[in-house]
């Protein structure tokens, strides 16, 4: 539905980003992921075609973004990070001075009105001032401008910026919905969002992609060991050093002496049939045993912030082209 | 219903809740009225000063002595007014971020831009309407000749036009509505100031090209009554030049 290859934009001698190569498929919710400034709107922009790339192609549902723009923007719902509203009209104005500019006809567009109002409960607010409602409200009817015309694809910046955390749940609820019927790419700098409501994740970073994959693969990919947190109810005195002893283990941290324990293994091996059998057999009680992944927190600092030491699973990862062919 | 329609809609309805349209507005009618009260005044005055010394009534040209003078001042007056009314039609959208939702619209940019100007183009028509209430009452009490009046009228509309193409463009230019506004005053007083050197230089070809860059020449023979092609022409390609500049400046600042 979407696909971008080596799409380069810079302004001036500023690089914004560099050989942005991903594709989205149809009903996919893609996250855009990145820390502020790193390309994440100017990939957008592009996409909306708002502005034209300096180099590479990009296709949103088979049409080139710079050679047929009406016929791009035609099936494009896009929500800037600023949700572009006249504070001067009424959501109901608004709507309607929207629906005229994506060229809906009346029908279409009466049915169009009465889905987004519905669907984001503006129905309350229908004939007040934008200027006077709350940033919620407005981050709403922002939302409901890029869905009026029922678009199969939609680009959405940042779409949980500044709601409350009622009011992101809501959002995420409203986004998860619409994967399936809708192509979703939205940009966000917060991670557990991407977790909680895209299939696949982009990370990029200083406008060069680092990884795209699936949230949870990421986390597993980028584990260099298996982590293991075991709860005894009664440890022995020395059991750090009998679980060190036991093949495959690394190392032993025990933060506390509560019974906790944290086990490092060697990576591709799963200890904790072994381990489990181990303290239930010598009857020392086993309270918990489970596996700790990487969270998308982790993942995304490492692949940001410490690029160097990405080198060995890095290089492998930061080659989308190569992520494509194996799709 | 096509976007630009929508776009006219949608920026007529914007102006009839700010104050800058109605400030505009007001001050627009309240000097044209006071122009033509200062010059029906004078017209009286020295109609009295001719009975005086020919010891009959005599007969006044209007034309010449009250509705003349009130276009050519309106004309300059317009000037600094236009720009307040045009600054705001794309520097605003761009410091709103609502411009986004235009160019990424199915809309091209020279829809945009004629929707642009048409919205203030046609909020001007309106005040320029009103103030025919002037010739009106003026006509109950005296008689004049009403073509001038016309050929006047229709030289404020083109020379209105080519203000709110001006303006158009500068406010294309910059996402600061006052820069705008002093950017639309410099380039039409610029180009007022050209019919003066135009003078200076006499009747050269350099003199005379100069001369006929600046509206005001071109403008004075459409308030004496004269409705020639060369002045139509002016002002249609003038105002069709700013609008393609206009156009230019939104598609390149899309490449930066």
């Amino acid at each position: 539905m979407i696909e971008v290859q080596n799409v380069t934009k810079r302004y001036g001698d500023h690089t914004a980003i560099e050989r942005v190569t991903f594709s989205v498929d149809k009903g996919e919710v893609l996250a855009f992921l990145g820390p502020n400034g790193a390309g994440k709107t100017t990939t957008m922009r592009i996409l909306t075609c708002f502005m034209p790339a300096n180099e590479g192609v990009a296709r949103v549902a088979g049409y080139d973004c710079f050679e047929q723009p009406l016929e791009v923007k035609r099936r494009i719902g896009y929500l800037p990070e600023t949700p572009p509203l006249y504070h001067e009209l009424t959501v109901q104005e608004y709507l309607t001075f929207v629906g005229r500019l994506k060229g809906l006809s009346a029908e279409n567009f009466r049915s169009g009105l009465d889905r987004v109002v519905e669907r984001l409960s503006l129905g309350e607010v229908r004939h007040r001032l934008i200027g006077n409602l709350s940033r919620g409200y407005q981050q709403r009817v922002g939302l409901a401008q890029a869905l009026l015309h029922n678009p199969p694809v939609l680009i959405l910046d940042e779409p949980t910026a500044g709601l409350d955390p009622k009011q992101i749940i809501e959002m995420r609820e409203l986004i998860k919905s619409l994967a399936g019927s809708h192509t979703v790419i939205l940009s966000t700098h917060i991670l557990p969002e991407a977790t909680a409501v895209c299939q696949r994740v982009v990370i990029i970073n200083a406008g060069r992609i680092v990884a795209v994959d699936r949230p949870d693969r990421l986390s597993a990919r980028l584990r260099r060991s298996e982590k293991i947190s075991v709860t005894v109810k009664a440890p022995p005195a020395g059991l750090a050093e009998r679980f060190r002893a036991l093949p495959g283990v690394q190392s032993v941290f025990e933060p506390t002496d509560t019974g906790a324990f944290l086990l490092e293994c060697e990576l591709g091996r799963d200890l904790r049939d072994e381990i489990a059998r181990f303290v239930v057999e010598n009857g020392w009680g086993l309270l918990e045993l489970k596996t700790i992944s990487m969270t998308l927190e982790d993942v995304f600092l490492r692949l940001t912030q410490h690029e160097e030491g990405m080198v060995g699973e890095g290089a492998e990862v930061s080659t989308p082209s190569k992520e494509q062919t194996r799709r | 219903m096509t976007p630009v329609y929508a776009i006219i809609a949608k920026e007529l309805r914007s102006y009839f809740v700010s104050p800058i349209f109605y400030a505009v507005g007001a001050v627009f009618l309240l000097i044209f009225g006071i122009l033509s009260y200062v010059f029906v005044v004078n017209a009286g005055n020295q109609a009295i000063r001719l009975m005086q010394i020919q010891g009959a009534a005599a007969q006044l040209n209007l034309n010449d002595l009250v509705l003349r003078p009130t276009f050519s001042f309106t004309a300059v007056f317009l000037m600094l007014l236009l720009p307040i009314l045009t600054m705001r039609t794309f520097a605003e959208e761009r410091k709103l971020r609502t411009f986004e939702l235009l160019m990424t619209s199915p809309v091209g940019i020279n829809e945009i831009v004629v929707a642009k100007f048409l919205s203030v183009y046609l909020t001007f028509l309106g005040l320029l309407a009103l103030t025919g209430i002037v010739p009106l009452i003026l006509s109950l009490f005296s008689s004049f000749d009403w073509n001038p009046v016309f050929t006047g009228y229709l030289g404020l509309a083109l020379l209105g036009a080519l203000f709110i193409a001006t303006g158009v463009l500068a406010s294309a230019l910059t996402e600061n509505q006052i820069v705008a506004a002093f950017l639309s005053f410099g380039l039409l007083i610029l180009v007022w100031l050209l019919g003066g050197l135009g003078n200076v230089l006499g009747d050269t070809p350099i003199g005379n090209t100069i001369g006929y860059l600046s509206f005001i020449e071109h403008f004075d023979r459409l308030t004496r009554g004269l409705v020639d092609t060369k002045d139509l022409v002016y002002y249609l390609s003038s105002m069709v030049l700013m609008l393609f500049l206009a156009h230019r400046v939104v598609e390149s600042q899309r490449w930066k």
